[in-house]
């Protein structure tokens, strides 16, 4: 099912029994992009920035902003399957993999099970792996706004981005949604796989891997950590930007992917 | 009636200060606060206090387990539980209960609670709960399975405890191949299942769908009458008509030789900045996952400042408190009367009194239990007649809908088996 509005298409897939929803827009290669674990928000001139030189689907993960879930789902991994079985069933690829944190994630577990499909990887402060220094911050130790707030290096620009200066109850409430979406297939270990780091040694899908110069969600260590167990990552910084880069600096990151995919 | 005795087990020597100061009394405060040798003394007194409770006519003792706060000592309901099956010759023992979600091993559960059971000579009466928001935060445990887990724990520990083995359990959940534990309850079918809670509607219908006599925690009169609305609703769904033989009323009951003094001690019902079990952030009591979801955007407004918390400093005061009957003290005739009004309006077979709490003192708390047995109990026991509150025990209730055959303790004639 495909409906347009203003340039995007809003469009479901049936994968495993569950409809899977995704927008798309713009023309030129194939491109997907993967959320935060906070869901879809704030991606959207990111989204539109990339559109102007691909063709951007960013789906919805399910069970996520309301979405149908899948009861039997139980990991990071499981999703990236259900992800990877999406691309199957599109015949899509290779294709540009863009992911957001949690979303990052789940790109680099995808990679390591489908790389013909994937022509590049790009993981935005990834998490996945136990970081060597320092914790992936616990949101279930945090209310949710105060989780948002940490995502952001400035926080202007996160009153900017409501229009009201703040989360409304209704995104807050889509936000404890999400957060016990994360909870039931990210809990333990919490955000980080223990076998990851081994299965990305064979990943050779030539990869960027992007961090944020004030990002207080991931310790800056794992975007190192990827490089260093990937045969064909190499390490690039977004300044003036906390977690939600893709927020604070769409115009930069978008730059920083487009010129990574053209190479 | 059966008529419970019951503390939290607090570790009244924790500086209140560091409470303060952090912002929370739970789960996350430093256990650098806690002094093991306070630690040590205070168990041994409760234990004393205990035993106390059986020599002036408690007919039970009620237990529980919190985790990561100075509200509650007690991290494993269960060792005070075998203590006192050990130590005790008349009281049921009720632990109120074990966090079945917080297990891994709910077959570990189910043996513990069978040597307790069998060392008590059957006087155990097994309380399940899910845990805390906090409990599962403090165990590591996922929230957002809480309740799942909780079912099929439970189903795994009756089937453990009334199927014999080996049997294979292959849950969502749990899943143990070998089913098999050499010990089980000296009671039979099972130790009595009484489940305790404050606000889950889910639980209270899951109880009455099981016919398990819920407790309800210290909820206002208005609160519990709803509660047993909702309990008996699905009572009739499956088919009985639940009586008081399936309630329960936990409140909160300081007796002193004076008022002056039996208010004072009250007060320590607050000591915690009113919050009994501990101030924590919104979201550490209620974890995303963890409630109902009719409750999620309650709960959301007030983890995020959109609407006042009725928590830390907008708890009743002890006056509002007492005025509600939250909260009884005086002399011994003050409270019989007042307990009047309570059992009433609550109708409850099973009545666990919450004596003492805070930093009132060994002494005063065992002043406060003679009065209670001596003077308090013989008088409750009289309105319970005249008002036909009979206990399970009384009516002889089954354990369950599902094991619906007479209670027994099994005998050397019985084979034990």
């Amino acid at each position: 099912m495909t409906t347009a509005n203003a340039g995007t298409d809003s469009s479901t897939i049936d994968v495993a029994g569950v409809p899977l929803s995704y927008e798309s827009s713009g023309e030129g290669p194939v491109m997907a992009l993967l959320p935060h674990e906070t869901g879809s928000m704030g991606a959207g001139e990111l989204q539109r920035l990339l559109a102007e030189n691909h063709r951007v689907a960013a789906p919805t993960l399910p069970g996520w902003d309301g979405t149908p879930r899948h009861e039997w789902m139980g990991s990071v991994r499981d999703m990236a399957v259900l992800m990877n079985l999406t691309l199957d069933k599109r015949d899509a690829g290779p294709i540009n993999l863009v992911g957001l944190g949690f979303g990052a994630w789940i790109a680099a577990e995808m990679a390591t099970m489908n790389q013909d499909r994937i022509a590049h990887l790009i993981l935005v402060n990834p998490m996945g792996l136990q970081p060597n220094d320092g914790e992936i911050m616990d949101q279930f130790l945090l209310g949710h706004e105060a989780y948002l707030q940490a995502g952001y290096h400035d926080l202007d620009r996160m009153a900017a981005h409501y229009s009201d200066g703040q989360p409304s109850v209704d995104e807050l409430v889509e936000q404890d949604e999400n957060r016990e979406m994360t909870a039931r297939i990210a809990w333990k270990p919490y955000m980080f796989s223990q076998t990851l780091a081994q299965l990305l040694t064979e990943v050779r899908i030539p990869t960027r891997v992007l961090i944020s110069s004030h990002d207080q969600i991931v310790p800056p260590s794992c975007g190192q950590q990827y490089v260093d167990a990937m045969p064909n990552a190499t390490l690039g910084r977004i300044d003036d930007a906390g977690h939600f880069a893709a927020i604070e600096q769409p115009a930069a990151l978008a730059q920083a992917i487009t010129e990574f995919c053209a190479t | 009636m059966h008529i419970m005795y019951f503390t939290e087990q607090p570790m009244s020597t924790y500086p209140r200060e560091a409470g303060r100061d952090a912002g929370n009394t739970a789960l996350m405060i430093s256990n650098e606060h806690f002094d093991p040798v306070d630690g040590s003394r205070l168990y041994n007194e409760r234990l004393r206090e205990y035993i106390l409770c059986e020599e002036v006519g408690f007919d039970g003792i009620m237990l529980n387990e919190h985790h990561n706060a100075p509200f509650c000592m007690q991290a494993k309901t269960n060792v005070f539980a075998s203590i006192l099956a050990a130590v005790t010759d008349r009281v049921k023992i009720v632990p109120l209960g074990n966090p079945l979600p917080l297990s891994e091993n709910p077959v570990r559960i189910a043996e513990e609670l069978a040597m307790i059971d069998m060392i008590s000579g059957g006087r155990l009466v097994s309380g399940i709960v899910r845990g805390g928001g906090t409990e599962q935060l403090a165990a590591g445990v996922n929230p957002a399975y809480n309740r799942e887990r909780f079912i099929e724990a439970h189903d795994l520990i009756v089937k453990t405890w009334t199927q014999p083995g080996p049997f294979r359990w292959e849950g969502k959940h749990y899943q143990n191949r070998i089913v098999n534990p050499w010990t089980t309850p000296l009671q039979k079918p099972h130790p009595r299942i009484w489940v305790p809670g404050v606000a889950s509607r889910e639980t209270t219908e899951w109880a009455a769908q099981h016919r398990y006599p819920y407790i309800c925690l210290n909820t206002t009169l208005e609160a519990t009458q709803k509660i047993w609305e909702v309990y008996d609703e699905a009572a009739n769904e499956v088919g009985y008509e639940p009586g008081p033989e399936n309630r329960g009323y936990l409140l909160r009951v300081h007796v002193q030789d004076t008022e002056e003094k039996a208010l004072e001690g009250a007060a320590e019902f607050n000591w915690m900045m009113g919050e009994f079990t501990g101030l924590a952030h919104p979201v550490w009591s209620s974890p995303a996952g963890y409630s109902s979801p009719q409750h999620r955007r309650a709960l959301v407004e007030i983890a995020n400042n959109r609407r006042p918390s009725p928590r830390g400093g907008a708890a009743p005061s002890l006056d509002t408190q007492i005025e509600t009957m939250q909260i009884i003290a005086g002399t011994p005739d003050q409270v019989v009367e007042k307990l009047r009004v309570v059992m009433e309006g609550t109708r409850p077979g099973i009545f666990a009194i919450w004596g003492n709490d805070g930093s009132v003192s060994h002494e005063d708390s065992k002043r406060c239990i003679e009065l209670l047995g001596k003077e308090v109990l013989p008088a409750v026991r009289e309105i319970a007649d005249e008002l036909e509150l009979n206990s399970p025990f009384d009516v002889d209730a089954p354990v369950s809908l599902e094991h619906s055959a007479p209670a027994t303790i099994a005998t050397a004639a019985a084979g034990g088996a």
